[in-house]
């Protein structure tokens, strides 16, 4: 099964640690990506840079920042090849922002039949 | 057999349906080509066939079935097999995983566990049987689409998962047992918790805690009838104690000797475990004399484990006991339990036994606003009146 890891981190709590500390974080997001499991993924750039796009009546209607206002904020995602959700689960709970405040929510993929 | 069909196939509607047909089929022949050797193995033997079937038929499912292990489709009569492998285990690990709502976790272990129907469920829990089946529909649409697993957890996350699966059974039990409208009902939650509780003690017979929970829960209920004279709650120690049920007691004592080895031999000092340390409990409160200092000193124990407030508060009960009112009640005034019924009425109950009548009914009025049941309103509402 394919599923997407949500990643969400707490804002500023990355940048709370020491360079050493935030170097080793850097270096995990790495290791993941490089596990057989971890079929795609991107990592985003700081919410600041966001823009949000809505149709109105045809009308499209721009505006700065994210779509959600929450405390935590998206920060990227893993896409992953699973046997089921307890495989999903442990590479979710290796990624760093889940032990600094943040989440990772995990979510299984729709597989498109036609193909 | 459910258990197994949902093992083979990883999806609860497929295997309920095709156990149904496999019983209709077996209701239509057995009368006349006479019961098989192995009932069960013909059983599932037939409800994967009638499976196969409807997924061959099924042309969005075509592309899994390569993943089937091959049968043969023809001709009816399944091959003699060996006895089935018991999968509820996995089952229970499956309907008990965190991923799914702690309401759901409890209707999925009645329907798939306890073999309990959807209307039977929602009796038990007073809600409309169309909620409970859109419960549990959701609950299996979940395990299917995001690939929650039918298997017993690894070694290392086997502690957690064991946990939730124990507090599952036990909110059951509770359900039924602290509620006397639900223990006169049909199913008795608190009846199916202690069967689940044996499932789990015969499948993981050395796990202290399943032990400990089901003894804990023998124990419970081995009291169920002289808890209630009509409609009025009778405390522990003005029970008949000839309407105790024994040899439940004395089963429950078995197990607890099995969970509990003696604390001396145990390398790691306070390993053991809450429903073992509440069982050991609740088993000496059935004796007599009552051991006051040694209940005392195991609610510490589970206190110290849990770290709960509630658990102190009756550790306070039995210091009451060992030592003195007095006592006790510096204890329970250390703790702040406002919005708890029980830390009121114990209160109450300290004060009383001190002689400050005043306060003692004051804090019985604060219990009587929490309290939920009838015949704990009329309880606390007799000792108002007689204090």
């Amino acid at each position: 099964m394919q599923y997407a890891l949500l990643i969400y981190s707490k804002p500023g709590a990355a940048e709370a640690l020491s360079d050493d500390e935030q170097e080793a974080g850097h270096r995990e997001y790495l290791d993941i990506k490089k596990l057989p499991e971890v079929v795609g993924g991107a990592a985003l750039h700081p919410v600041e840079t966001a823009t949000t796009v809505r149709v109105l009546d045809g009308q499209m209607l721009v505006t700065d920042g994210p779509f959600a206002d929450t405390k935590e904020i998206f920060a990227g995602f893993y896409l992953i090849e699973a046997d089921d959700l307890d495989q999903a689960t442990e590479i979710a709970a290796r990624i760093p922002a889940a032990r600094i405040g943040g989440a990772v929510e995990i979510r299984p993929v729709v597989i498109d039949q036609a193909r | 057999m459910l258990a197994c069909l949902i093992g083979y196939f990883g999806d609860f509607d497929l295997a309920e349906e095709a156990a149904a047909e496999a019983f209709a089929v077996a209701a239509q022949r057995w009368p006349s080509d006479g019961m098989p050797e192995h009932p069960g193995a013909w059983l599932v033997t037939t409800a994967r066939h009638r499976a196969i079937d409807r997924l061959r038929r099924d042309r969005v499912l075509a592309a899994k079935l390569p993943l089937l292990a091959p049968q043969p489709d023809s001709g009816e009569e399944p091959m003699p097999e060996p006895p089935i492998p018991d999968e509820r285990l996995e089952l229970v690990f499956m309907c008990c995983h965190p991923a799914l709502a702690v309401e759901a976790q409890v209707a999925l272990t009645l329907r798939a566990v306890a073999g309990l129907t959807t209307e039977e469920i929602a009796r038990a829990f007073l809600v409309p049987a169309e909620t409970m089946k859109r419960r549990l529909t959701r609950a299996k649409s979940k395990i299917k689409v995001a690939g929650i697993p039918f298997g017993v957890p690894a070694a290392t996350r086997l502690p957690e998962r064991l946990g939730a699966v124990l507090a599952v059974v036990y909110l059951i039990f509770n359900e039924g047992y602290g509620n006397p409208a639900q223990e006169r009902q049909e199913p008795s939650l608190a009846a199916e918790a202690i069967r689940l509780g044996r499932v789990l003690a015969a499948l993981l017979p050395a796990e202290p805690e399943v032990l400990g929970l089901l003894a804990l829960m023998l124990l419970h209920d081995a009291r169920r009838a002289a808890r209630f004279d009509g409609q009025d709650l009778v405390l522990l120690p003005d029970q008949d104690r000839s309407r105790w049920d024994w040899p439940q007691i004395a089963e429950a004592r078995d197990l607890l000797d099995r969970a509990l080895p003696d604390p001396a031999r145990q390398r790691q000092p306070g390993a053991r475990g809450p429903y073992a340390l509440q069982a050991a409990i609740a088993f000496l409160q059935t004796q007599t004399p009552l051991d006051w200092p040694q209940i005392a000193a195991l609610y510490g124990e589970l206190a110290d484990r849990t770290g709960s407030a509630v658990v102190r508060l009756n550790r306070a009960v039995a210091i009451a006991e060992a030592e003195g009112p007095a006592a006790a009640l510096a204890l329970v005034d250390g703790l702040d339990l406002p919005g708890y019924q029980y830390w009121h009425s114990t209160r109450a109950e300290l004060l009383r036994r001190l002689g400050r009548a005043g306060e003692a009914r004051a804090a019985y009025r604060e219990a009587l606003a929490l309290a939920r049941t009838v015949p704990e309103r009329r309880f606390l509402e007799r000792r108002i009146a007689e204090t």
